[in-house]
């Protein structure tokens, strides 16, 4: 039976996200006529592809309990080797922008796993660290791409729909399946509902969070080898609160931060419906600064729907 | 009773100030860890130790300082705040965008009003509500970052006539030889740690980020702790944001971006628990200088500004993992 609070609780097959989705998308529809077309449309999905890659790859991150602060700097570090290692090749430095994501990510969960400080605190600290990384390789300079096919490669399309957007939405549906049919999917809600039970349970913890960790430095690296294909060019600064953003899209998509529940479908709301927002207010050519009003005060509603739907009252206390 | 029993003989074979000193030593490892990096540091350069270089990273970390301050008693209580860095931006800019214009002792009230009312609208949407203080605070970085755009136009702002007003006082003034912005630095320092330390509030807070449910079943009124927490944290950034106003006689829009994860570093490198229910606010003053004076002694020894990052995301995770190994008497997790 579908009832409303299962319905809010994304018990049912539709989220409440993409009920929001749906809504902005046919408000925009009518507000611009520019917003409903198909170039407009695939703009939007190469737009949120960069934040939409990171999302996927912290959705699993956090559906285990953890959090990754440092998406941003692995995404900046990975766009400037992109560029900076071109004299190298062109593959050798795409290889080496996402091995350094993978790199990254597997200090990061290598750290939380043996040492057993908190996620948050790690990741904190390796934001500062990567950032600091960036600048020492790149010395302060913006890189520019002097390697054609690079630069087009970002621009590129196949049919009408740009490669952008087929690489984020082919991501989007092997991680859902990932997430969803597999092991260690099934383990990864595991972890984040109970850690110590799912020790008990055999499941080998550390590794287990050091590869989510690999996979959303994976992801981060992904973004910013295309980001920079995109732009053809690389700054230091590249990513710099890119870690919000995808945080934010991901407990709009339904994901807690308390670990244990979450969807990929969920998180590709999340994505859209920041994309949608951006784009159509811009659309309407409302200042690009009311943009996070509304997203800030979408993330508060959210919780407290969210808050007022899901407590159980007899857990907490009353005064 | 055998732990009595062993400190009475080792009392009595006067091994107990050895003991004592190990334990201190463990207890107090942050405090060991900065005396021992401005001895290292003193070796490389010369001028590090001198009074005026030490009186120049105390005001320059005194605007982080004090932010810490008030987001250490939020954190205390079991909560965090993202938002004071987006709040720091927002109350330099109305600060230095009204003084001109209504003068500026009414800027300063208008200021101190504003803040405070945000720090009011995070405390009854954590404290009140109860949601997730992670993703409001979040939330609010957004919010109020879009509120100063949209104030100020996107322009940054400036105050014209630097020379008739007193208002630099807060930001270049000296008292008594000491520069004022360390002086209220120091100030609220000492009397937020008396607050902690001393009062039946400061026990409260404690209390109720030790453990919540306990709190509340002792009768402390969990909520409005949490809502007060938020308005203290908001009433430091106003008054950072006095001084960096001052200070600079002008704001750029997003003077405050980043405020929040390096206040954030300085605190957990003090030693203060992210979980809440412990922690000082003399740790974090010390927290606060240890990057401070980081900073300061790789610029001497010649290092670019961007080196101290990458020391700092070593230190925060080597302090973080020393405390915790220390507590459970291994180094590493034991699970696979």
């Amino acid at each position: 039976m579908i009832s409303i609070k299962g319905f809010f609780r994304g018990r049912t097959i539709i989220q409440p996200i993409w009920v929001f989705v749906i809504a902005i998308f046919i408000f925009f529809s009518f507000m611009s006529e520019y917003f409903l077309s198909l170039s407009n449309i695939t703009n939007i999905l190469v737009q949120t592809s960069t934040i939409g890659l990171i999302a996927l790859g912290m959705t699993y991150v956090m559906i285990n309990g953890n959090i990754d602060l440092s998406v941003g700097a692995i995404l900046g570090l990975a766009a400037s080797l992109a560029v900076g290692l071109q004299d190298y090749g062109l593959t050798i430095a795409i290889i080496a922008a996402l091995a350094s994501g993978m790199l990254l990510g597997a200090i990061n969960g290598l750290v939380v796993w043996k040492t057993g400080v908190n996620a948050f605190i790690v990741t904190l600290g390796a934001m500062l660290g990567i950032r600091g990384l960036i600048f020492l390789y790149t010395g302060e300079q913006s890189f520019y791409s002097m390697n054609f096919a690079f630069a087009d490669f970002g621009a590129s399309t196949i049919g009408p729909i740009p490669v952008l957007a087929i690489i984020f939405l082919l991501c989007t549906l092997v991680m859902h399946l990932v997430l969803t049919r597999t092991g260690h999917g099934r383990n990864t809600f595991a972890v984040g509902g109970n850690p110590e039970a799912s020790i008990d349970a055999g499941i080998r913890l550390g590794r287990h969070m050091m590869i989510n960790f690999i996979i959303v430095g994976f992801f981060a690296a992904l973004a910013g080898v295309l980001l920079a294909s995109q732009m053809g060019a690389a700054t230091p600064n590249l990513g710099r609160d890119y870690e919000l953003w995808t945080i934010t899209a991901v407990v709009l998509g339904g994901t807690k931060l308390t670990g244990g529940y979450g969807s990929i479908v969920g998180t590709l709301g999340g994505v859209l419906a920041i994309g949608i927002l951006r784009n159509g207010m811009n659309l309407m050519q409302v200042p690009a600064f009311y943009v996070l009003v509304v997203l800030g005060l979408i993330l508060i509603t959210v919780l407290i729907i969210d808050k007022k739907l899901n407590v159980p009252s007899t857990k907490e206390v009353r005064i | 009773m055998a732990s009595a029993e062993q400190t009475k003989q080792q009392l009595l074979n006067g091994r107990i100030s050895r003991a004592g000193i190990l334990s201190f030593l463990s207890a107090q490892g942050i405090l060991v860890f900065f005396l021992l990096s401005m001895f290292v540091f003193s070796l490389f350069s010369e001028q590090f130790l001198s009074q005026s270089n030490i009186m120049t990273v105390v005001r320059q970390a005194s605007i982080i300082g004090i932010i810490a301050v008030g987001v250490t008693v939020v954190i205390i209580g079991g909560n965090l705040d993202l938002s004071v860095g987006s709040m720091l931006s927002f109350a330099t800019v109305l600060v230095v965008d009204l003084h001109d214009k209504i003068g500026p002792m009414n800027a300063i009230l208008v200021m101190f009003a504003f803040t405070l009312l945000l720090g009011a609208v995070n405390g009854f949407l954590i404290g009140l509500m109860r949601l997730n203080s992670l993703i409001v605070t979040l939330a609010m970085l957004s919010v109020i970052q879009g509120l100063v755009l949209i104030y100020s136009g996107g322009q940054n702002v400036d105050i014209a006539n630097q020379d008739g007003t007193w208002f630099p006082f807060f930001g270049r003034g000296y008292v008594l030889g000491i520069a004022v912005p360390v002086l209220l630095f120091g100030l609220l320092a000492l009397l937020m740690q008396i607050v902690m330390s001393y009062t039946g509030y400061g026990r409260r807070i404690f209390a109720v980020g030790g453990n919540p449910m306990a709190s509340v079943y002792s009768g402390i009124r969990r909520n409005w702790c949490v809502f007060s927490t938020y308005l203290i944290s908001a009433f430091c950034v106003a008054c950072a944001a006095l001084v960096l106003g001052s200070r600079v006689m002008g704001s750029q829009n997003n003077v405050g971006q980043g405020y929040e994860l390096l206040v954030l570093a300085g605190i957990i490198l003090g030693g203060t628990s992210l979980l809440g229910g412990a922690g000082s606010i003399w740790k974090t003053v010390i927290g606060v200088l240890i990057l401070g004076f980081i900073q300061n002694g790789l610029l001497l020894m010649g290092y670019p500004y961007y080196t101290q990052w990458i020391v700092t995301w070593v230190i925060i995770i080597l302090a973080v993992w020393l405390d915790l190994a220390n507590k459970r008497k291994r180094l590493l997790t034991t699970h696979s």
